[in-house]
Formats: C-alpha cells, structure tokens, sequence
C-alpha cells in the first residue's frame, strides 16, 4: 500500500485545520470503533456560496488528506455544486487512493454533506442529501467493501 | 553506531558477519548436499555444521532434531499439519492463544473448518497466556496444544514449561512458536520440555527466507512438502545451505551477547516508556507485569491513529510499528491488543518500538523528542480527544 505524493503533501501539512467559529453548518461522520472520525465545518454566505471550511479529523494519513483537500476544492463553490463532489472526485484530486483507503473519501464527502445539510435545515429549506450512513456513530464503513485479496478457507 | 530503525521485531539487517560466513556457498560452495562427490558432501557437511550449530543455540539434545525450513510461518505449518495428519488425521481437538502470530492462528482456523475442534485461550489483560488457563480448556481428545513463547506485538513472556507439563498430562503434544525470543531471552526446548518450536533467522540479523523447527525425537510426523526426501524425508527440497550456515552464525553471535545486550536493551525499552509517559498525558504500557522481551516496548497511545504517528515518524526517518487497523489494510485493529482486553477506540493508537543493537540512548531520546509534538499535533486535530480521554467518561485500558 502505497500512498501518492500528493496525499503525503495533504498529510504532512494539512490544510484549514480547526473549527469555524459560529460555523453556518457542521457535520461529524465516522466512528471511534473503526479509527476514523471527521468534522466539518462551513461558512455559506447569502447567496449559498461557502466562503471558509475547516476540518478536524481523528484517523489515519488518507482520512487526513482526503478532508484536508475537501476543505479547499469546496471554498468558494456554491453548496449546490459542493454536495456533488464524489468519493472518487476525491481520490482523483489525490492522485489515487489504494482500495483500502477509499472508505477515508466517502467519510470526507460525508462529513461536507452533512453540514451542507446543517446549514439548510437551519434555514428551513430542505437538505439535498437525504441520509448519510457515517453520520450514524455505529455505522461501519468498512462493511461495505469487498475483499480482493485471496481467502485461506 | 545510531540508528533510528526501531522496528526489529519486523526484521533486522544482516550482520556483515552472517553475510560472509554465507557468501562462499552462493559461490565457490554451490554443491547440492544431496549429491555424491565432493561438492556435494563439502555442501552436506556444512549444512550438518549448521545442524548442530542451530541445536545448541535452541538447547536441543540431538542435532538430528532440527528440520531447517524457509522461515517462521513454514515451521508453525509444519507444527500444525504434519504432526495432526499423523497423530490425529480424522480430528482432534487442539488449543492455542487469540494473540498467536497468524502464521499459527489462520492455520489452526483452517484446520477448524476442515474436522478439526478449536479452543482459542484467551491472554490475560496482564498481556500472559495462563497454565491454568490452558488447563481449563484441556480435554481427553486434545492431540495438540501451541502458545507462543513470546509475543510479537506486546513482548509478553509466556511460562511454557508450565503449559507444557499441562499438554503432555492430557497426552497432548506442545509446540511454541520462538521467533521473537531466540537470542534474546533463555530458552532452551528441553528445559521448556516442549515437542515442536518454531524459529526464524531473519529476526536476530541472519538472512530472511530460512528457519528451523525442532522436533522432539520420536514425534511421529508426516512431512507438509513431499518430494525428494530431504532432511530425513521431514521436508522436501534441496536444502538452502548458505541460509543454514547464516542462521548457524547469527544464532551464535546473537547469544555471544545475549545477556549484556538484554540489560542494555531493557534499559532503553524502560527510557521508551518513561519518556513517554513522563511528557504525555494518556500514553501508557501495554504490558507492565511479569516476563517481557527486552527489546520491545508497546505502546497505547490513546487519541491518536497508528498509521498517523508512523508515518510522520517516518517522515523524521523513524522506523516503528503500529497494531492499527489503517496501517495493515486489513481494517480491523491488532487481533493482540483485542485478545487482551484493549478497547478498539484505544487499540487505533497502538505502537510498537523493538530496539536492537544499533540503537543509543541518544537514539532514544531523539526519538521522544521527535514523537512528543507529533502526538500533541495529531491529538490538536481530532475532534473527539478532549471527549473520548479526558472527561468523566474516559475511556480506558
């Protein structure tokens, strides 16, 4: 397993790390059980453009790059255009992730949906994204992936 | 002498006097030990030297009782399989530890989908596997019983001799998987009294690729690898001569300096953890009670990832291990730190430093004041540290 440089440069100096203060939206995906937990948190401002975002992220390289560099493709993108960002948008920006690291971008694509959702629900509009599996703090990422790998039965 | 590679239970570099006592039987010495003229009968006595060399160094009676093999993993495959299709080949019950090295534990999970019944003894939260424990799970029918000597990821020594004497009572066999401890600690496999060990060069500055197993004469055995008969029709293949004459030399250069290396290394190991949880919060050892390897140190790290820490360690060109779930791919946490007891949400935060006989204090400490601010930046990162670790509600080991 083999990391890109790209995701190395994300890890080693990760980008808007912290918490916005009086943050227009928040979400927080993941679980302690699996090693990875996310949050994100966004500035919108009246037209539904996101001025700032910042992350906090417990979990390994891959989980801290990929969040770092949703941090920055989302600044200045309206909230309609972030929502779509992909788990593989992510990993693409990265220059790769190896598949046992994909799970890390979904939590970070999460993580921006969910305070994309905070956001509208605070305004009364309704979210675009409807469930997030992550947020569920028992929810188990690696469950749905599957095993490439030869099998010793 | 200095090194920052502090992961010597992974492996270890070559002795540069292992590699010469190796190199004329790549060459000048290529002989077949099987074969009849010269050659070959200079081969075949340099792979017996090796034999005998290899015997002493495990504390076996006879040379004739070690069966050199391609590594750990093989000989803990030859324990499990040679000896249940001989002496139990429609079934039997067999016991070994939930920490065991996979080399031992997914073949002894094979063999319970495949007519086998499996009896995991669970380590104790002190990091030991207990006699009595084992004892517990004993039956009429048990034909084998494997618990490893020590353990590879926490360093816990396990009393063998006294699991052994409860395996041989019920008429089982005993076999201990030693890889981590040759060279470092006593151990003999008549005074353990055990019937199989398992043995790899590579982890005390021999060559990768050759191991032994020692098995008791008289130990009915029905060889894994068919083929030509070699090592006395218990393993198949022509022999890798220079690997066995390696593993003679590091064997022997490894117990030259076992004691005083043991004291220096246990020094350091104790600088480790001192270090460490003198200047951090929520940092502690994983194994604090009874017999430990000398050379390791493990570590729970509580609030940060394992993969993390090693890679910004690696960044500063240090060398360590971790048992978390990211750092193998295979996604779940350390089997060894789960059998204990270590709740997962801790278990992400393992390490593990195995020193070896490069390392300095002064290594150490450049490695605490390396480490020190990357867990302060990484726990600085997380949101849910201060929750999970510091409150009422903190979680512990």
């Amino acid at each position: 397993m083999i990391y890109s440089e790209k995701v190395m440069d994300h890890f080693r100096n990760p980008r808007n790390v912290g918490k916005i203060e009086d943050a227009d939206g928040e979400g927080e995906v993941g679980n302690p059980v699996c090693g990875d937990i996310m949050n994100i948190t966004i500035a919108v401002d009246d037209a539904d453009t996101i001025t700032d975002c910042k992350f906090q992220t417990l979990g390994c390289g891959a989980a801290i790059a990929t969040s770092s560099i949703v941090t920055e493709l989302v600044k200045g993108r309206n909230i309609q255009d972030a929502v779509k960002l992909s788990k593989q948008d992510v990993a693409d920006e990265l220059d790769g992730l190896p598949a046992v690291k994909m799970h890390c971008s979904v939590l970070a694509t999460d993580g921006l949906k969910v305070a994309i959702d905070d956001y509208l629900k605070k305004h009364g509009r309704e979210p675009l994204s409807g469930e997030i599996k992550s947020a569920d703090p028992n929810f188990d990422p690696h469950g749905e992936e599957e095993s490439a790998e030869g099998e010793d039965d | 002498m200095g090194s920052r590679y502090f992961d010597h239970a992974a492996t270890t570099a070559m002795d540069p006097r292992v590699t010469q006592a190796m190199m004329p039987y790549f060459t000048e010495q290529f002989g077949n030990p099987n074969s009849l003229y010269t050659l070959g009968r200079d081969a075949a006595r340099a792979l017996e030297d090796a034999r005998t060399r290899v015997a002493a160094g495990i504390g076996a009676a006879q040379p004739a009782e070690v069966v050199f093999t391609s590594g750990g993993s093989e000989s803990d495959n030859e324990a499990f399989f040679s000896i249940l299709r001989k002496v139990a080949p429609e079934g039997g019950h067999i016991i070994t530890s939930a920490y065991e090295h996979d080399a031992v534990l997914n073949t002894a999970k094979w063999l319970a989908k495949h007519g086998y019944d499996l009896d995991l003894v669970r380590p104790r939260k002190d990091g030991h596997v207990y006699a009595d424990d084992v004892g517990a799970l004993i039956c009429k029918d048990t034909k084998l019983v494997s618990i490893m000597h020590s353990n590879n990821e926490i360093g816990a020594i396990n009393d063998i001799r006294s699991i052994a004497a409860r395996a041989h009572e019920a008429g089982a066999l005993m076999h201990t998987d030693a890889v981590q401890s040759l060279g470092k600690v006593p151990f003999s496999v008549v005074d353990l009294d055990v019937d199989l060990a398992s043995f790899t060069a590579h982890k005390l500055h021999g060559p990768k690729g050759v191991g032994a197993l020692y098995l008791k004469r008289g130990v009915r055995f029905d060889a894994l690898i068919k083929g030509g008969g070699q090592e006395t029709r218990r393993r198949s293949g022509t022999q890798n001569v220079a690997g066995a004459v390696g593993f003679a030399t590091a064997i022997e250069l490894a117990l030259a300096d076992r004691d005083s290396e043991a004291t220096r290394l246990s020094a350091l190991r104790d600088r480790v953890i001192d270090g460490l949880t003198s200047r951090l919060e929520n940092v502690q050892a994983t194994v604090t009670q009874g017999d430990r390897l000398p050379n390791l140190a493990s570590l729970l790290v509580k609030g940060v990832e394992g993969e993390s820490m090693l890679l910004q360690l690696d960044n500063l060109g240090f060398s360590v291990s971790t048992g978390s779930a990211c750092s193998s791919g295979s996604l779940e946490p350390s089997h060894v730190l789960l059998a204990i007891g270590v709740p997962q949400v801790i278990a992400h935060g393992s390490l593990r430093v195995s020193l070896g006989r490069d390392n300095t204090e002064q290594d150490v400490d450049d490695f605490i004041e390396a480490l020190v601010p990357i867990i302060e930046k990484l726990r600085a990162m997380s949101p849910v540290y201060t929750k999970m670790f510091c409150g009422p509600d903190a979680i512990t080991f």
